[in-house]
């Protein structure tokens, strides 16, 4: 499996994706500039997390106008995987390629720590190496985080098993207290309607390898390539 | 010739930013129903006539904003 890591001016989390991906998983993987025109020769493509084009207007808004983002439509609509961390889910959201919206975190703080998600759908080529009801521990670090969709839309998405990760507490209970941001219902990751693109606020790039303390983001990276 | 946007948080929707000045104003003494924050965009456009296609595919995101142009 080959995967593309897209590079907007303001990413920061395009090396660390990078280097996870080739040294750590061990898969082919090349950046693709924000002015390329096609992507081609790839079969999934990571928005890495960053302020792309400063936040200006809204977060991920003037990246989800560019060239790449362009050649992004037709690659998700022809089945390619595409995963979008932190800022890259911002993208996703503004591309209208997943549902809802990412607002100003509820307390006003920029939050960075680590945070407990519980796996709500295993079925999911993203997710297939977890378990559903699974708790794993990745780290967040976002002002603007807050998930949010009107509340028929939550129930549809809750219906078809697009939501991916909650944040709950260490057992996994989905508690107002586990919530770091105020999003609808814990929300931390959601799939779009044909599983083929998925948007995260937290880093599972940063949380490969023992050195760093944690792992469980690696099974997101395994669980794609055994797709 | 200028035309301003005006972008405002959608009605109902929380706006924690204009609940923080809100605090603030009434911290201080004044008395406020409400406020939300919102952002100014100013266009010089010789045809504005594309500025609300330009507002609605760029500017503003429909599910939680609302705009103005003046």
């Amino acid at each position: 499996m080959k995967f593309g890591v897209c590079v907007f001016p303001g990413s920061n989390c395009d090396y660390d994706t990078y280097y996870v991906l080739r040294d750590v998983v061990g898969v082919e993987v090349r950046f693709l500039d924000f002015r390329e025109t096609k992507i081609q020769n790839i079969d999934c493509v990571v928005l890495p997390g960053g302020f792309s084009f400063g936040d200006y207007l809204r977060a991920g808004a003037l990246a989800s106008k560019t060239p790449i983002a362009k050649a992004l439509m037709d690659f998700a609509q022809r089945g390619g995987f595409v995963v979008g961390i932190c800022n890259g889910f911002q993208i996703l959201t503004e591309l209208h390629l997943l549902p809802g919206a990412l607002l100003r975190n509820e307390n006003l703080r920029f939050v960075c720590k680590d945070v407990y998600l519980r796996v709500e759908n295993s079925s999911t080529p993203f997710t297939k190496k977890l378990e559903k009801g699974e708790v794993i521990r990745m780290p967040i670090a976002h002002g603007e985080g807050r998930f949010y969709v009107p509340g028929g839309e939550l129930k549809r998405l809750e219906e078809r098993g697009q939501i991916l990760f909650r944040y709950c507490q260490e057992d996994g209970s989905i508690t107002k207290e586990a919530n770091p941001n105020g999003s609808v219902g814990n929300i931390a990751g959601v799939c779009n309607e044909t599983f083929n693109v998925f948007g995260l606020m937290p880093h599972p790039e940063r949380a490969c390898e023992d050195l760093l303390g944690y792992y469980d983001g690696l099974l997101l990276w395994y669980s794609l390539i055994s797709a | 010739m200028r035309v301003k946007v005006l972008i405002t948080p959608k009605e109902g929707l929380l706006d924690p930013e204009g609940r923080a000045v809100k605090e603030i104003l009434e911290d201080n003494g004044y008395k406020v129903k409400s406020v939300r924050m919102g952002k100014v965009v100013e266009l010089e456009v010789d045809d504005p006539s594309q500025v609300k296609e330009m507002v609605e595919n760029f500017l503003y995101n429909p599910l939680i904003e609302e705009y103005v142009i003046e």
